[in-house]
């Protein structure tokens, strides 16, 4: 049974980290940019939803405002700053570890250096019998809004317009402009949603992982890790990917204390060394 | 003739000036002065890479952090002499240089930014999570100098050592890139497909560039771990690497006398500002979104174009 | 003997095909020119002669010796050069940079961290000379964007010839230069050892029949027909489907 429940507990993590790593795949996809302020919208989306939470109580609010908030921080960056370099890695990717510590300074300034919880919505504050164990229904709650968000993006990018110029976009962006597709609407809206996906992440992470200085860095890099491991630009591959490195995580943490980041990582460079372009990746 | 004749007073006087500074400035500024010169050569390492074979690496920590762990492990948990760990630890980040870049090498753009920063947290997980051999967060205190007949304790005798090593490195630095081999570097940065047309063989060229980059970092790391007595798995994060970024886009990169010119400011900035505020990460920020918006050819770039717009009336 | 030998040479971009099937000999010492309206596959066939591309299937020949698979460097090292039709240069460098690399390319297979002063002097002074030939002496320390597009020809030609290729491939060499460029770069061509061969694409008639020796034509992937100028004007397939529509 302990094996099933770090399973689960691999899952959950691992479906955070597919909300951060979905938009920071489809960012990378479409504009390759290296968003290194990736991290900083789940922290501040989150701290932003445990303000929220403490002054109204309620959680759908904390999520509404927290994701809103992001999307318009999102859509600030890309269309003021990195509009201007597109194509242009170097600048870009200076851009945006700036506005990383900028936020991490001030949400430190704001929020303070210690770990703060957010309570998870009453109704969710109960677990289920599983074996000898109790497990809490908020873990399962996350895979449930993780698979909910994976089959909407699917969609969106299946079904819709939009979702089809999306693709059309990440296979070419000439192309795309060919085709008339809007595509500096196009990029401004993914920048946002990723923004806003992964702020939906930091405040559904508050009640287990807790917010702390130093997290957006964390999740940035796993959420990196989960990119290269997936494939660049594919949202099943960030699917997979996250899931397997959200169970690495969850093993190696619990079995290999040392190594826990290893566990994580060796995976990733042996992924680098055998298919450079990921489990999901298009050449 | 002028052009010739005024870089070299200009070299001659900063010389000068660098060897009489521990008389001029208090123990604590010297301190910062070496300091300044370590990161100056990190950059300039740095610079050879992005500056001059057109390649951005987000993971030059890598080599700085490795060699300054060797250089621990050995003397630390080996027992080995400080000054024998020095040629190891620049062996060191040699290797971990010539094994990270075949993988690099295959991805140009933002894909190499991100190859080389999951290669270089790789190394920093290992320095965080192994703590029964590097203490993990905590570091490795204890770290002693090298002893080459006189004592390095104090202040003023290490600046000296460190300003011979630098001077020495940045030497051998200014000669690779004004040899055939740095123009080729050049060449290669313009343009890949031109160059392998004239017949160059362009990954051997990158590859040698990436193993002499993380070599000289690793002479700026091993330095480090000398200096502060100590190291850290900090020295080999995503800040530390980003750092030599912002050093060398602020001095100018290609120029390897701007990313030094970067790096003494960044360092001196980080002594001044933290002196003042608890903020300095907040000033950081700043400074890396301002040097992109403002002067992406750095401050090198802005004197040129300074120089240019004066010619010009 | 035979310079450059293309044995049914394909190449498929997803599923389209760019080059279907294409041979042709060239002779040593001969003029060559590609003559084709635009998509025919010039440009592509030039890629698998220098390397840039791997042709989907059949078979290159530098000299009897088969380049199919070998990388472009190395082509280069067996006397082939090439210009770029888009202009392919070092855009930050000097001039006088752009030609040492040239010059440095048959060292090219070694890292040369250190060159003798006597080597180095010799360099310069084969720099100054090609420099001088084509007419860009002035140009030494300029940075090589900052030259008039007809200036950014002449170097790319230049370039190519520096390591004294015995096949030069050139690529639209007159395109979009001004009458009097033009035909200074034909007269600099002609002026070239009889004993390099060139192939080039041309799109200009007056240039293409006054510098070939024999002109072949391509269409849709395919060669259809090649021989000196009167075979060529009198081919009435050729005609109809290029001559026909100027």
């Amino acid at each position: 049974m302990t094996w099933v429940i770090h399973i689960l507990n691999g899952v959950a993590y691992g479906m955070l980290l597919f909300l951060i790593a979905a938009g920071l795949s489809l960012i990378y996809g479409l504009m390759k940019i290296l968003n290194l302020t990736h991290g900083t919208f789940y922290l501040v989306g989150g701290y932003i939803g445990l303000t929220v939470m403490q002054t109204t109580g309620s959680f759908i609010l904390a999520l509404i405002a927290s994701v809103l908030a992001m999307a318009l921080l999102g859509a600030i960056i890309e269309r003021f700053f990195l509009r201007r370099f597109h194509l242009d890695e170097l600048p870009q990717t200076l851009l945006t570890f700036g506005f990383l510590f900028i936020f991490a300074d001030l949400s430190l300034w704001i929020w303070g250096g210690n770990p703060l919880m957010l309570d998870e919505p009453e109704i969710l504050q109960r677990s289920v019998p599983m074996g000898y164990y109790a497990y809490p229904v908020y873990r399962l709650f996350l895979i449930a809004v993780g698979l909910a968000v994976a089959g909407g993006l699917w969609w969106f990018q299946e079904k819709t317009r939009l979702g089809t110029m999306l693709r059309a976009g990440v296979d070419d962006a000439e192309i795309a402009r060919a085709l008339g597709i809007n595509v500096s609407l196009l990029f401004t809206l993914v920048f946002a949603v990723g923004a806003a996906l992964a702020a939906l992440a930091g405040v559904l992470a508050g009640p287990v992982l807790s917010l702390y200085p130093g997290a957006d860095f964390e999740v940035l890099i796993l959420a990196f890790v989960v990119v290269i491991v997936g494939g660049l630009g594919s949202l099943r591959g960030a699917l997979a990917g996250a899931l397997l490195v959200g169970i690495l995580d969850d093993f190696g943490k619990a079995f290999f204390p040392e190594f826990a980041l290893f566990t994580v990582f060796v995976p990733m460079a042996v992924i680098l060394v055998l298919r450079p372009t990921g489990l999901f990746g298009r050449r | 003739m002028k052009a010739r004749v005024w870089p070299f007073i200009g070299a001659v006087a900063v010389l000068a000036l660098l060897i009489a500074l521990p008389d001029i400035l208090r123990p604590y500024y010297v301190g910062l002065a070496t300091r300044m010169l370590i990161f100056a050569l990190f950059a300039m390492s740095l610079d050879l890479l992005l500056g001059y074979a057109g390649l951005a690496s987000l993971g030059h920590a890598a080599y700085f952090g490795v060699a300054a762990y060797t250089i621990a492990l050995l003397v630390l948990r080996a027992g080995v002499d400080s000054g024998i760990a020095f040629p190891a630890a620049l062996v060191a980040a040699a290797i971990i240089g010539a094994l990270f870049a075949p993988l690099a090498l295959r991805a140009r753009g933002s894909y190499f930014l991100m190859i080389t920063f999951a290669l270089a947290q790789v190394v920093w997980s290992v320095a965080f999570g192994w703590r029964s051999l590097t203490n993990g967060d905590d570091g490795m205190p204890g770290v002693t100098r090298p002893y080459f007949g006189w004592s390095l304790d104090n202040t003023t005798s290490f600046y000296y050592f460190a300003l011979a090593v630098i001077g020495i490195a940045a030497l051998l630095l200014f000669a690779i890139v004004k040899s055939p081999f740095g123009r080729a570097l050049r060449g290669i940065r313009e343009s890949e497909s031109r160059m392998q047309a004239l017949g160059y063989n362009v990954w051997r060229h990158q590859y040698a560039a990436f193993v002499l980059s993380a070599f000289f970092a690793g002479i700026a790391g091993a330095l480090y771990a000398y200096f502060n007595r100590f190291v850290g798995p900090e020295y080999l994060y995503v800040v530390q690497s980003a750092e030599a970024l912002i050093m060398v886009i602020l001095g100018g990169a290609g120029t390897l006398l701007g990313p030094a010119i970067g790096a003494a400011l960044i360092v001196f900035l980080e002594d001044f500002v933290s002196s003042l505020t608890e903020h300095w990460v907040l000033v950081l920020g700043v400074i890396y979104v301002l040097v992109t918006l403002f002067a992406p050819r750095g401050l090198i770039g802005l004197y040129v174009d300074f120089r240019q717009r004066r010619a010009l009336k | 003997m035979t310079a450059l030998a293309v044995e049914n040479v394909c190449k498929n971009f997803g599923g389209v095909a760019a080059l279907a099937g294409v041979s042709f000999d060239v002779n040593e010492g001969e003029r060559r020119v590609l003559l084709g309206p635009n998509g025919a596959g010039k440009t592509t066939l030039f890629h698998t002669i220098s390397g840039n591309l791997m042709p989907s299937a059949g078979r290159v020949a530098l000299f009897g010796l088969d380049i199919t698979r070998l990388r472009p460097d190395l082509r280069a090292r067996h006397g082939l050069a090439r210009t770029f039709q888009i202009t392919n240069l070092f855009p930050r460098l000097t001039v006088l940079d752009s030609v040492l690399l040239a010059l440095g390319g048959i060292d090219g297979q070694r890292l040369q961290l250190f060159q003798p002063p006597s080597r180095q002097r010799t360099r310069y002074g084969e720099a100054a000379r090609l420099l001088d030939r084509w007419g860009l002496a002035g140009t030494a320390e300029r940075i090589v964007r900052t030259l008039s597009y007809g200036e950014q020809r002449q170097l790319e030609i230049a370039l190519a010839l520096a390591g004294k290729p015995r096949l030069l491939l050139l690529d639209e060499p007159t395109a979009g230069l001004s009458p009097a460029e033009t035909r200074r770069v034909v007269a600099l061509v002609r002026e070239l050892p009889r004993d390099m061969t060139i192939l080039m694409i041309e799109h200009d008639m007056d240039v293409a029949f006054e510098l070939a020796d024999r002109i072949a034509v391509m269409h849709q992937g395919r060669l259809i027909a090649e021989g000196d100028e009167a075979a060529i004007r009198a081919n009435q397939q050729v005609t109809d489907i290029y001559l026909g529509a100027e």
